[in-house]
């Protein structure tokens, strides 16, 4: 508070000065005083006092002080409405000015005045100018009702201006044109399904034609505005390209990019074999290198964007790899950014000159720099095989320099290119250990921790660099715990007899002194395998893990089809969609691109889908599909009609890192739910037992209520499962036979398909997905067949099922619709499942609960049904119902007739109940069932006469 | 689209301010600032977003031109405007400066108005600008002069003003390139490029129509095709003509014809303008070859031999000649001797800089350096930054010759043969370096 009042006198004592002056008679004076207010209010100082004052000035023939004083309306007139309305008489007058300059600068300054009741006086003069003999007022007019529509849309509608607006598209003046598509386009958008640009042929003409005309940016709002339209089909798609090319050679760097960005978008229309699908690949290349030429923000920009290009389309950049070759002056995210697309590029032809490059550029300056370059290496080592030698022995001489963030990120590196070609590059490892001080960051530290373990029988002093780590295990970050943990059970695994102590101290400190879930979650799991089944915990921690994927930051397809869409625009700079970074509603519509339309090429599909994923097809058995891929390929099944990702990737994405992270099979071992569902205990009912006396004492309270959930429950018998019946026949899927069956193992459903190939040629490329269904079935994690599959050939997958997807109810119930892809084609069939496998091991209810609920549920939804010709006793029948998680919860014998009480629960949380009559000595069983939602009912029944009868 | 744009100086206070749109308040003035004028760490992209209002700037000598929106903006066109914009304040007022744009503050004003509109760029042509912003008022305008003015601004040839009248019809071609290189240690060329413009300078009456062509190799080889035989079509072309890589117009040359029948048409602005930019990649004439030797003698010294030679007719004559040598940052003295030119060692630029005025084509020069170092500790192995080289020769690297212009003006009464023509090509050094 002290300063402020010197503040506010001298501020006063200026406005006082200012004031005067602006109220002179001379008009010099008055200029000089209008421009000392505009200077004051740049710099931010608050001059709304002088409002009247300033407005005085308005009605002068000086175009000068006129738009300095239309300026500070702009600027002051939402603070004080009603002097604003002053101002009006002004605007309103100069609309009807004989020149046109004054004309247009009057309605362009009322559009930026924000203040409804000005708005009202608007409309009239509004009107008039859109319609102005003028093609200048013309202009300007149109952008006006953009304006306008940014203040009060409402308006504009019942004013009906925005039908003006688009009488303008067909106006003889190419710039009334462009601005109006530009207003147009900005309308629209914040109406998503206004049809407001209403494209067809005709107009789109309109708008060709106006393109060649009109200025440079003109063009670009043109552009922009084309690639919102789908043309109807190829024929048209190629004329609207061919019009659209010469614009590739413009100066202008955004016209360029806009004109890619149609082409690009309309490409997707053209059919493959089309000649001139070849000539239109090979136009985009040179102009987009030119854009390398530009200044270096530009350069930027379109270095963003030609990253997208290259992962859509990488055939049309293919042979240009020199020119994104780093210079030594280009600023650092250019330089970074050139580094990205080199990558994508790097193939077998041009490796030895990427690596040279490479090379030079880890020996720069900037760290981040350095540390892309030397990432760079390793990702050139997995993505181009040939050259995996020599990126290694690259690599190793880098770790010579002994710069500690090379190093570190060499060893980052180093232990991708150990997944991607195990057993043989093992022999570097010496090298590494000797850097294993320098080691600070968290990834490169968890880096070598994951290699000592993985390598521990090879590493003589393996545990003594581990318990090396572990002495500041709680200082560690997570990433490093974890990895420390798994490393040293897999040297206990490998080297037991000297690692016993090491272990269990690992072990405590995990699960009793950390407070990180993860951390303490995974030490259980590790701890419980090991005490159980030291036999199956060998088998699930050292698994053989799948290969690693060669592309790892590539953009998920549908993610990219939408940001070739906003080529050239922000979205494309940030690999964002506008959702992600625009508030409002303006611009979050999702852009796709067209489905390619005409007939005979649907054999294509598979085709475009591998090219968006930018995996290589041969190459499909090495790698873990991202999710993204996956999503991808299913996308362009033509199953569902093109909407966005529904609720199934995302937890198939979430149970697919569950297996990961535990080195995958774990969850047919552990039944599943990895949360810890009380069925978990049920498998190591007896674990307390087993687990070596080492062990024991630290357990004791931690572990000992989790393992009593064991109690109760003995071990299941095994459930039961129909067997494998034809559902595709090979005749009517070009040669791909598919029979199966659905079976519940330890808690998860499971599909198990036979695929057998009876066709000719090798068939690759697996995908699968199912229609919406009653219980919302859905793959849990991609269709895992690894190696391509060959003439004459069958295999056994099993796909875990989740209960997660969408649900619609299907007739029967349990019907379910599945589509099949490989690289030949999609095929479809249906199958009925066994609603057994949807019991759920909770499924036993309290006796109270049983009697409560039986009498709760109306006599209505009870039904009755025979089981003939079964010749199980009632223990027996209860014994094997179990096993398909059927819980006897009660036994009556009244009258020598035993009267069995059963409670089921389904996955979506639907209790049946049942009561069982057995007759000893009569072969025909009753069953009534009772449920709320009595359609079940009957398909439970064909699961009681399918379990007691095999 | 464009929510605003400010103009900064280095200190981050503003100079320039004008907002666009309603969702772009005054904290945005000061965001940028904090963020990115006064960041502590070097600017990492030229596009920042900060609390979701995206920043895109440039900055000429120390002043920051900022552009700034909240909504999905073609990022392209945003930079683009920002350079027209600096080429347009330039033309009206010359170097972009703190002074100049204080001075000229309401001017300033005067354009943005009139450029943008809405955040939508409007026409920026300079020689249409000066029409009607002039700083004087268009007060005595005669209604005719008004309406030119605003069927200038809005139509199809915005870039050239009727009745211009000269009684010396004279135009100047140049034909510049800018050679860059880049070479191994072991004299492989692992990219080289040309990149050139064709700038024109007309000074003709009315609104004459041209032509221009050049030793295109797709126009010889068609033209080649079209005469006796395909053979002897070929021979010929083959050395003279020059395949362009691609090539961009000046917006006054009429792209749909120059994509059909690849022809150079065009009715051009007046005065000074870029006609065309173009890139060849292939069969360039590498003017200079710079043939590096550097040996490191023990840890505190460094021998380097850097030999240049001239690859051109022996007729012609190189000048401005510059090769800067690096040398490591804990360099205490260095001993230089040349053959040719004059050599020194600058210690602020961390290089030896050798000049030499002129060189004749099929020379070879010498220079030998001794590099005292002193001793350090630092880990870090020096970089070895390449060696850069300056130069202008006077011919086109890329092979580019001018075979004609022609202009047409039927309305006035000259002809082509009345045009005085003047065509000059120089060829510079762009980023011209050899790793050593």
């Amino acid at each position: 508070m002290t300063d402020s009042k010197y503040f506010t006198t001298t501020k006063k004592g200026e406005i006082f000065e200012l004031k005067a002056e602006l109220n002179s008679d001379k008009k010099e004076k008055k200029k000089e005083a209008v421009k000392k207010v505009i200077a004051s209010m740049t710099v931010g100082k608050d001059v709304s006092a002088l409002f009247p004052d300033v407005v005085n000035c308005m009605q002068t023939d000086n175009l000068e002080l006129k738009k300095l004083v239309y300026l500070y309306l702009m600027n002051y007139a939402k603070s004080q409405p009603d002097m604003a309305i002053m101002a009006v008489n002004t605007f309103v007058k100069d609309c009807e000015d004989p020149n046109p300059l004054i004309r247009a600068l009057a309605v362009r300054t009322m559009g930026c005045i924000r203040v409804d009741k000005i708005t009202e006086y608007l409309c009239e003069p509004l009107r008039k100018c859109l319609k102005d003999e003028d093609p200048y007022v013309r202009k300007t007019a149109a952008v006006c009702v953009a304006k306008l529509h940014d203040i009060n849309a409402q308006l504009v509608e019942d004013q009906g201006f925005l039908d003006t607006l688009k009488d303008l598209i067909s106006d003889s003046n190419p710039m009334v044109v462009a601005n109006a598509v530009a207003a147009l386009s900005e309308i629209a958008e914040s109406h998503p399904n206004s049809n407001l640009l209403d494209l067809n042929p005709q107009s789109i003409n309109k708008l060709l034609t106006a393109l060649n005309e009109c200025t440079e940016w003109g063009q670009i709002f043109i552009l922009d505005c084309l690639a919102n339209y789908t043309p109807r089909d190829d024929r048209e798609s190629q004329s609207i390209c061919e019009r659209v090319t010469p614009r590739l050679s413009h100066a202008n760097s955004a016209v360029v990019l806009s004109a890619v960005k149609v082409l690009m978008k309309f490409m997707e229309m053209l059919p493959k074999d089309l000649d001139y699908y070849g000539t239109l690949l090979k136009k985009l290349a040179p102009p987009l290198v030119t854009l390398l030429s530009a200044e270096p923000e530009l350069q930027y920009v379109a270095l963003r964007n030609i990253n997208l290009i290259v992962q859509k389309r990488p055939e049309i950049l293919k042979h240009e790899m020199k020119v994104f070759f780093v210079k030594y002056n280009d600023p650092i995210y250019v330089k970074l950014e050139k580094l990205d697309i080199m990558i994508r590029l790097a193939s077998q032809a041009n490796i030895a000159q990427v690596l040279a490059e490479l090379k030079e550029y880890a020996t720069e300056v900037d760290v981040d720099f350095v540390r892309k370059a030397v990432r760079a290496i390793g990702r050139c080592a997995i993505k181009v095989e040939q050259s995996a030698e020599r990126c290694v022995s690259t690599l190793l001489d880098l770790i010579q320099t002994k710069v500690n963030y090379v190093v570190q990120e060499a060893i980052v590196v180093i232990k991708d290119i150990f997944r991607k070609y195990p057993n043989k590059y093992e022999s570097v490892i010496a090298t590494l250990c000797e850097n294993l001080d320098s080691l600070d960051e968290p990834e490169a530290r968890a880096a070598m921790i994951w290699i000592v373990g993985e390598y521990a029988e090879r590493i003589d002093n393996a545990d003594e660099l581990l318990e090396s780590f572990l002495e500041g295990f709680h200082d560690e970050s997570t990433q490093v715990q974890l990895q420390l943990l798994t490393a040293i059970v897999k040297l206990f695994l490998k080297k037991p007899t000297e690692t016993q102590e090491l272990v269990q101290q690992v072990l405590s400190l995990a699960t009793q002194d950390s407070d990180n879930p993860d951390l303490r979650d995974r030490g259980y799991i590790y701890w419980r395998l090991l005490s159980t089944d030291p036999v199956a915990a060998k088998e699930v921690v050292l698994a053989e893990k799948p290969l690693i994927s060669e592309e790892t930051d590539l953009i998920e397809p549908t993610l990219l089809e939408e940001l070739i869409c906003h080529i050239g625009t922000l979205a494309s700079v940030y690999h964002k969609p506008p959702s992600a970074f625009v508030e409002g509603s303006r611009g979050v519509m999702h852009k796709r691109l067209p489905a390619r339309t005409g007939s005979g090429e649907g054999t294509e599909c598979p085709d475009v889908g591998n090219a968006a994923g930018g995996s290589a097809p041969e190459a499909a058995p090495s790698i873990i599909p991202s999710q993204g891929d996956l999503l991808g390929d299913l996308l362009n099944l033509d199953l569902a009609p093109p909407t966005t990702a529904g609720p199934t990737p995302s937890t198939s994405g979430m149970q697919m890192g569950g297996m990961d992270l535990l080195g995958g099979g774990l969850d047919s071992l552990l039944g599943g739910d990895i949360g810890g569902s009380p069925a978990m205990g049920a498998g190591f009912g007896a674990a307390p037992a087993v687990m070596p006396a080492s062990l024991n004492a630290p357990v004791g309270g931690g572990l000992g209520d989790l393992f009593d959930l064991g109690g109760g429950v003995g071990m299941p018998m095994g459930a039961y499962i129909p067997p494998k019946t034809v559902w595709l026949p090979a005749m009517k899927a070009k040669g791909l036979e598919i029979s199966g069956t659905f079976a519940r193992r330890a808690g998860v459903i499971q599909m198990e398909l036979v695929l057998t190939n009876k066709a000719m040629s090798v068939m690759t490329d697996f995908a699968i997905q199912f229609n919406r269904n009653s219980f919302g079935l859905a793959p849990a994690g991609p269709l895992q067949v690894l190696t391509p599959l060959g003439p004459n050939q069958t295999i056994e997958v099993s796909l875990p099922l989740s209960t997660v997807g969408p649900v619609m109810k299907m007739d029967p119930l349990n019907n379910l619709q599945v589509a099949v892809k490989n690289n030949i084609d999609v095929f479809y069939f249906s199958c009925q499942y066994p609603i057994s496998m949807l019991f759920v091991e909770d499924g036993k209810m309290e006796r109270q609960v049983f009697l409560a609920t039986w009498k709760d549920i109306p006599n209505d939804n009870e039904s009755q049904f025979q089981i003939q010709d079964c010749h199980l006793n009632s223990e027996a029948a209860s014994n094997k119902l179990q096993g398909s998680n059927i819980f006897t919860i009660a036994k009556r014998t009244v009258e020598g007739q035993d009267m069995l009480y059963m409670s089921i629960k389904l996955s979506n949380g639907i209790w049946v109940l049942a009561e069982l009559k057995v007759q000893a000595g009569n072969p025909n069983y009753t069953i009534s069932l009772k449920c709320r939602a009595p359609e079940v009912s009957q398909c439970v029944f064909q699961c009681y006469e399918a379990v007691l009868k095999n | 689209m464009i929510g605003g744009l400010f103009i900064y100086n280095h200190k981050g206070e503003v100079l320039i301010s004008r907002v666009y749109r309603d969702d772009i308040g005054r904290n945005a003035v000061d965001a940028f600032r904090v963020n990115v004028i006064h960041a502590r760490q070097q600017v990492r992209s030229p596009v920042t977003n900060i609390a979701r209002t995206s920043f895109f700037h440039v900055k000429r000598s120390n002043i920051w031109l900022a552009v700034v929106t909240k909504q999905n903006v073609n990022a392209a066109m945003v930079f683009e405007f920002l350079y027209k914009m600096c080429d347009v304040m330039a033309s009206y007022f010359g170097k972009i400066s703190e002074e100049n744009i204080k001075n000229n503050f309401v001017l300033i004003y005067e354009l943005l108005d009139e450029i943008l509109d809405f955040g939508y760029p409007q026409n920026s042509e300079t020689g249409s600008l000066k029409t009607f912003i002039t700083q004087q008022g268009i007060k005595g305008q005669t209604k005719e002069e008004q309406s030119q003015i605003t069927s200038q601004v809005t139509g199809q040839i915005g870039w050239r003003r009727e009745g211009i009248k000269y009684r010396r019809n004279e135009l100047f071609l140049d034909v510049l390139e800018s050679v860059n290189l880049l070479m191994s240690p072991q004299g492989q060329v692992l990219s080289a490029h040309v990149s050139g413009r064709v700038v024109m300078k007309s000074y003709l009456s009315g609104m004459p129509e041209c032509k221009f062509g050049m030793n295109d190799k797709i126009i010889i080889d068609k033209a080649g095709k079209g005469g006796v035989t395909n053979e002897a079509g070929k021979s010929t072309s083959g050395k003279q003509s020059i395949a362009i890589d691609d090539c961009t117009f000046n917006q006054c040359v009429r792209l749909s014809k120059f994509d059909s029948e690849r022809s150079i048409s065009f009715i051009p602005p007046d005065g000074e303008y870029e006609l065309m930019r173009y890139r060849t990649t292939k069969d360039i004439i590498l003017p200079f070859r710079v043939i590096p030797l550097v040996r490191e003698v023990g840890r505190t010294k460094l021998e380097v031999k850097v030999v240049i030679k001239s690859n051109f007719k022996p007729s012609l004559l190189a000048q401005k000649i510059e090769v800067r040598i690096p040398t490591p940052l804990n360099t205490s003295g260095v001993q230089v001797i040349c053959m040719k030119g004059k050599a020194k060692y600058k210690a602020s630029e961390n290089a030896i800089v050798w000049k030499i005025k002129r060189m004749a084509g099929m020379k070879e020069s010498q220079i030998s350096a001794e590099i005292e170092l002193l001793p350090t500790n630092d880990k870090k192995k020096w970089a070895r930054p390449p060696i850069s080289m300056n130069f202008e020769v006077p011919f086109a690297p890329s092979g580019l010759k001018v075979r004609y212009l022609k202009v047409f003006e039927s309305k006035l009464n000259y002809s082509d043969h009345d045009v005085i023509k003047w065509v000059r090509y120089i060829g510079r050094s762009g980023i011209y370096e050899t790793r050593c």
